[in-house]
């Protein structure tokens, strides 16, 4: 085929970063992940929260977690995703969940109230000691076995972090933790 | 009788004669089956065609269909019934339904729902199940159909009571023609389309919640925008898949004309612009003119329209109309900035936004210059071939030759392969609507299936497929329901007895190891054509093409012509995955 080889040709000069962004000599930098926490009201109905699980997945999303449960109205379901990602990817993510044919409103959360709840089993050689931390945390040690105390905790995702690596003195068997459920503060709806 | 046997289905159906018995005498005069409503749901929304196959789970619907005007035909694969409904849909601009059964009878339609995900096609696919007590049992004949079509469905529906689901396939059409178009899936359960309601489907929606995008964008957005396409220099226009999709080509070409901007398409984007236009620069991205990714490359304001900046188009990110402000006007708000930042996101439907932008336009963009420049890149880097007499028939002569003898409006369908980059390059797409294609997930064996949707979707034009050997093989019993339904199409093989562009690619980046890529144990595609029942031709010189073509031309019903063409004719100009536009390949050495 005629013309010249790619060496020979006109070339220019601009670039773009791998977020598809038209580089601006003065800002080259890409955008860093951050943390927010995403709320989708959904309708209650079998599959959608497969839907939406599938949808993070396959664009390879990265999902801190993800919640899901009733809300005042028995027909819709609130999902509560935590995410890390660049702000395209955010952005991209919001979008994603608002064009499902079941979700009725997205909203990134911004000062949202969060909490979680954490169950952790604790070695039990010293029982006084493992309740008096569980308080000090916030939290209550709800059952004692042969072996082993088991606490309940709620708090933020780095509170029950906080108390998980204090428990470690102890000696901690199992964790089961289910992730950030989160409200906007105030009057402000949360989506 | 274990609980997986098909007979199953009787004793589902005596429970329900059970339940009809309690209706009262008046009642039972209104009362109809499930898959009835189904039927009646399509006749709401117009469908006048659906293709499919039969089979267990399922035939409750085709029973009812025997009494209904709708046409349904009959495909040999459940995968061509995909294309051919997929095609259906491009050209009519309707959604094309598939009507097929439980377990093989879904999965086989897979490769064609995906196809149609990807390439934002309107097919709404009604698949059987085996009945409700019987779902997740592994029953004979069952999968899990939404699970399976979940990732590549717009939506999908699980019927659950016959009172319901004529509404369910009322929202499915609904849903896979509103804003972005795209594939929805029925399932639906044998108890419930043998079950007995008295319920009218209602005239097809789309789900409340569903959030139906706006035409129009946001006018402060669009002025901005409008306002930097007048200041460019160097404007370029990327037309999409989703300017034919919104009935938009017209708009488009008035707009790209007054304001004398150049015109690039994407593939799904061919037809959207008249390619023998003085501003067309035709497709651009890894097999798109020289001219056309020069253009891309160079651009400082470019305003894309309906189009999802696919990587076969882009190449690297990197090296991506690097130096342009971005335009992006899509129905799709997730489309916005997903590959490619746009500087001004324009959200609506692609002909209410050029209309916007037309009005915002404070004046001609200053692009004397740079049109000189496209036309330059035009006279510098031509698409050409040489054609030697004694050596085996250029595949690009053969495109050329049926370009030629076509009909200015002919559709043209493709398979996957080198053939269909000819098919894109040498034949000039002038009308929307004329280019069916498996652009975005590249399925083989796509073109001739879709030959058949094209032609019932447009049955006085004219239809030609393309296809490869390799591809050809894959799907050519779609030939067989071609003859059965008497279709005037002509499918061109251009045979090179090679998967051709796996030889290219690996002759240029695999050491020339063709391995498993040489497939000269191909059937004689003439005699296989007329075992079909078809017209078989065959052309293995020049002098021989245009009589063959005027043959197959002539003939009133299916014809397949075998082109023996050159076996190591490569596709060029092309840009290697993921590289610079701008250092397109016009040869090997250049790769």
């Amino acid at each position: 085929m005629a013309g010249p080889a790619p060496e020979d040709r006109e070339k220019p000069t601009g670039r773009r970063n791998s977020q598809g962004i038209r580089i601006d000599p003065q800002a080259e930098a890409e955008a860093k992940p951050r943390r927010t926490v995403i709320s989708a009201l959904v309708d209650h109905k079998p599959g959608v929260l497969a839907k939406v699980s599938g949808l993070f997945a396959r664009r390879q999303f990265n999902i801190e977690s993800l919640t899901v449960g009733p809300t005042v109205d028995e027909t819709m379901a609130r999902m509560t995703i935590v995410v890390e990602e660049p702000e395209p990817g955010i952005e991209q993510a919001k979008r994603q969940l608002r064009k499902q044919v079941h979700t009725w409103s997205v909203r990134e959360v911004e000062g949202a109230i969060e909490r979680e709840l954490a169950l952790i089993k604790v070695d039990g050689h010293d029982p006084s000691g493992v309740a008096a931390l569980a308080e000090m945390h916030g939290g209550q040690a709800v059952r004692a076995d042969d072996e082993v105390v088991t606490v309940e905790l709620t708090g933020t995702e780095e509170e029950i972090d906080a108390a998980i690596a204090a428990f470690e003195q102890f000696g901690v068997h199992e964790v089961a933790r289910t992730g950030t459920a989160a409200l906007a503060s105030g009057t402000r709806s949360t989506a | 009788m274990s609980k997986s046997q098909p007979t199953n289905e009787s004793e589902a159906s005596a429970d329900t004669d059970e339940l009809s018995e309690e209706a009262s005498d008046e009642q039972t005069a209104n009362k109809t089956k499930g898959a009835q409503s189904v039927v009646t749901a399509l006749e709401k929304a117009e469908v006048e065609i659906t293709f499919g196959v039969q089979g267990g789970a399922i035939m409750p619907v085709y029973d009812a269909l025997a009494d209904s005007d709708i046409h349904h035909v009959s495909m040999a694969h459940e995968q061509g019934a995909s294309h051919a409904a997929d095609a259906y849909g491009i050209v009519s601009g309707k959604p094309g339904v598939t009507i097929t059964t439980s377990g093989p009878g879904a999965t086989n339609l897979v490769t064609g729902i995906a196809d149609a995900n990807l390439d934002s096609d309107p097919i709404v696919s009604l698949t059987g199940q085996v009945p409700q007590d019987m779902v997740g049992n592994d029953a004979f004949q069952e999968t899990n159909t939404m699970g399976i079509t979940s990732p590549i469905t717009k939506a999908n529906i699980f019927a659950t009571s016959p009172d319901t689901v004529g509404d369910d396939v009322g929202t499915a059409l609904a849903l896979a023609a509103e804003g972005r178009q795209g594939p929805t899936l029925v399932d639906l359960p044998k108890n419930v389309t043998t079950s007995e309601t008295d319920v009218e489907p209602s005239e097809p929606t789309v789900p409340e919640a569903y959030q139906v995008p706006p035409d129009e964008a946001d006018p402060h957005s669009v002025e901005a925008a409008a306002e930097a396409l007048a200041a460019a220099d160097r404007p370029l226009i990327l037309s999409g898949g989703g300017v034919i999709k919104s009935e938009a080509s017209e708009q488009l070409r008035e707009f790209a004309i007054e304001y004398g901007i150049p015109v690039v398409t994407t593939m799904p984007g061919l037809g959207s612009f008249p390619e023998d236009n003085a501003l067309a620069l035709e497709m651009g991205g890894m097999h798109g003119t020289g001219y056309a990714n020069m253009a891309l490359s160079h651009c400082d304001v470019l305003l894309g329209i309906g189009t999802r900046f696919d990587d076969r188009l882009t190449g690297g990110i990197e090296t991506f109309a690097p130096e342009a402000e971005v335009i992006h006007v899509d129905i799709d708000p997730a489309e916005i900035s997903k590959n490619i930042h746009a500087d001004y996101p324009l959200i609506g439907d692609a002909g209410a936004v050029i209309e916007q932008l037309h009005g915002a336009m404070p004046g001609e963009p200053d692009a004397e210059a740079w049109r000189d420049r496209t036309m330059e890149w035009k006279a510098t880097y031509p698409m050409g071939y040489e054609t030697p007499q004694d050596e085996a028939v250029k595949p690009q002569f053969v495109v050329e030759a049926m370009n030629e003898a076509a009909a200015d409006d002919a559709i043209v369908t493709t398979g996957v392969g080198q053939h269909q980059m000819w098919a894109a390059q040498y034949w000039t797409y002038t009308e929307p609507r004329t280019w069916v294609s498996s652009n975005g997930l590249g399925t083989m064996g796509y073109g001739a299936p879709a030959a058949v949707g094209a032609k019932l979707a447009a049955p006085d034009t004219q239809v030609i497929a393309f296809e490869g050997d390799g591809s050809f093989l894959m799907t050519s019993q779609a030939i067989a329901p071609a003859v059965r339904e008497n279709l005037d199409i002509t499918v061109a093989i251009l045979n090179n007895s090679y998967v051709g562009m796996i030889r290219q690619w690996q002759d240029a980046f695999y050491d020339e190891r063709r391995y498993e890529s040489d497939w000269d144990w191909g059937p004689d595609f003439a005699t296989l054509a007329e075992a079909y029942g078809a017209q078989g031709l065959r052309a293995m010189g020049y002098d021989e093409v245009p009589d063959v073509i005027e043959e197959a031309f002539a003939y009133d019903g299916p014809s397949v012509i075998d082109f023996h063409v050159d076996p190591v004719a490569d596709v060029y100009p092309m840009v290697p995955s993921g590289g610079n536009n701008a250092e397109f390949a016009l040869e090997a050495d250049h790769l």
